[in-house]
């Protein structure tokens, strides 16, 4: 297409501007304020010494120990993910009121939710209440109160919302499959199993690679809502993750320098996975301008 | 045989068709609490969580409405949404054009290069943009909100659109080219308008994440008449008395907009949230 040779920077200029404005320029202060502390009033650089202070800071070190235990709800929101899709795709009764339901929850705000979630746990919450009612009282428990159960009850709430997500992916994946594989293997006498395991899941491997790339990068810092909603880190920082850290560090104890040194670790540890995802993107052939 | 084998297949089918059955009814009850809950009085609620509301009554609306700034709270989230996605929309479309059909240096890296941001998570940024906003008195506008929500859209905006005006065919803007349309006008009158099934998945996909979106809100938007709808029901956990059914009856208002949308546009949210994903 013929066009002046500045004509498209006219197009991409008020984009680049905001691009610049929201992450080019805030990333350079970024690295600029993890390296400056302020010391007798004034601001001075530290080299490395935000760095150091976090190492040394217990509260820093629960909250990178919890947001890799949040790790563990990736294989199970993967896992159930496929599972549900694969039911789904063999169009059992009623599966698309099904999809449209199990997608909802990833859609709803996690604000929401987390309130919604903290009375269903709350001590005299829905759930106990539940327990109770079928005479498993013996179970009920201060599932956001304690500091063992508080990490496992936000985990749920995350891998409830998020799994909805997957199976939404996986099932368009798994209708745009051409249906004479999954018919020639039938033919070839395939059990449900082997069906699986040499059609489905080979071609489903990309988008399962996507969506375990998009849910680690989810539980290392997309997680801030939940914890802040629904356990605020609590108790006992037994449920504090890097975000909230961030947060806490930056806009309540007026450690801004602190903060920045956890946002540019946050970065680097996040850094890795999105070139994972371009990586992948650009196998599987999309986003790709020609 | 044949029947036989089908009538084999019945407790297979029964079962998957359970667990999803499970899982559905699982993914749909933290709603269905919010909804019965908040139709029903303090006593009836403690008397049983579970049940439909005997006495439906509409009073915790009203209690709702009358606290915490409700309307306003509403009106701010409108506002930013409204303004977020709109701006983000035109530059986004602007941007999409010149990756989807010119040429020019280093338009591969620039386009991974913003590709790349798509997945920065909003929590690095908030540091040093909100050091900068207070140098340039931003904090507590709307403006400088709805700033912060038009960079965080754009590089998936770009992304979606530049895919979309890619599929649109060469031949016929070449035949608006040869009737003497300039590049702006094939890009206001050719692919615009064909471009409404895209601006309107990516119109509801951005909508649906300003609205939410808890985080930038909390930080740039804290004097209490700027607060937004989620801040402020954040905010309402910490409270030491709690009328639950009241809470329930706002957080009904706060997602409903999203649920009614999603009932009657479920296409373009399934389109936008796993676009680019699967083709």
């Amino acid at each position: 297409m013929q066009h002046r040779k500045h004509e498209p920077w006219l197009y991409l200029a008020p984009a680049l501007v905001m691009l610049l404005a929201v992450f080019g320029y805030p990333m350079v202060r970024l690295v600029i304020l993890s390296l400056q502390r302020t010391q007798a009033g004034e601001l001075g650089f530290v080299g490395l010494g935000n760095y150091e202070l976090l190492f040394r800071d217990d509260v820093f070190l629960q909250a990178v120990r919890n947001n890799l235990k949040l790790l563990l709800t990736v294989p199970v929101t993967v896992g159930l993910a496929l599972l549900l899709a694969v039911f789904l795709f063999e169009r059992m009764l009623g599966w698309r009121l099904y999809r449209t339901t199990l997608f909802l929850p990833y859609l709803l705000p996690i604000t929401a939710v987390g309130l919604v979630f903290s009375y269903i746990f709350q001590l005299s919450g829905v759930l106990n209440d539940f327990l109770h009612a079928v005479g498993l009282g013996v179970l009920a428990q201060d599932w956001l109160g304690s500091t063992t159960l508080a990490l496992p009850t936000v985990m749920f709430v995350i891998i409830w919302k998020e799994v909805g997500f997957g199976v939404v992916l996986f099932l368009a994946r798994l209708m745009s499959v051409e249906e004479e594989l999954f018919d020639a293997a039938r033919v070839d006498g395939a059990n449900w199993w082997q069906l699986q395991r040499h059609i489905t899941i080979p071609q489903l491997a990309t988008v399962i690679e996507f969506f375990t790339v998009i849910s680690v990068i989810t539980v290392l810092s997309w997680v801030f809502g939940y914890v802040f909603v629904m356990t605020s880190g609590g108790p006992g920082n037994s449920t504090m993750v890097t975000e909230l850290y961030v947060y806490l560090m930056g806009f309540r104890y007026n450690q801004m320098n602190l903060a920045a040194a956890v946002s540019v670790l946050l970065l680097l540890v996040t850094g890795i996975f999105i070139f994972l995802e371009l990586r992948l993107r650009e196998r599987s052939d999309l986003g790709v301008v020609s | 045989m044949p029947l036989l084998r089908r009538l084999q297949r019945v407790p297979g089918r029964l079962s998957r068709q359970l667990v999803v059955l499970f899982f559905t009814l699982l993914s749909l009850f933290p709603v269905y609490f919010m909804l019965v809950s908040a139709l029903k009085s303090k006593a009836d609620y403690l008397a049983n969580k579970f049940n439909l509301p005997p006495h439906p009554i509409l009073d915790n609306f009203q209690t709702a409405f009358a606290g915490e700034k409700f309307l306003i709270r509403f009106a701010n989230s409108a506002i930013l949404t409204i303004g977020a996605v709109t701006a983000s929309l035109v530059v986004a479309c602007l941007a999409a054009y010149a990756f989807a059909r010119m040429q020019f240096p280093g338009k591969r890296t620039l386009f991974n290069l913003m590709l790349s941001l798509m997945v920065v998570p909003p929590v690095v940024m908030v540091v040093p943009l909100f050091v900068t906003m207070v140098r340039f008195k931003l904090v507590n506008t709307y403006q400088g909100a709805i700033l912060i929500y038009i960079g965080l859209l754009l590089p998936f905006s770009i992304y979606m659109m530049t895919n979309f005006f890619q599929t649109i065919p060469h031949e016929i803007v070449d035949a608006a080219r040869i009737d003497g349309c300039s590049n702006l006008g094939v890009f206001t009158r050719i692919l615009m308008p064909l471009s409404a099934p895209a601006v309107i998945t990516l119109v509801v996909v951005n909508a649906l994440w300003v609205w939410n979106e808890l985080l930038i809100a909390l930080i740039f938007l804290q004097r209490d008449e700027m607060k937004t709808l989620m801040v402020g029901i954040a905010s309402m956990r910490s409270r030491i008395y709690v009328d639950i059914p009241a809470t329930m009856a706002g957080l009904l208002v706060a997602t409903i907009p999203i649920v009614v949308l999603y009932i009657f546009g479920q296409r373009y949210f399934i389109r936008g949230l796993i676009g680019g994903a699967v083709k």
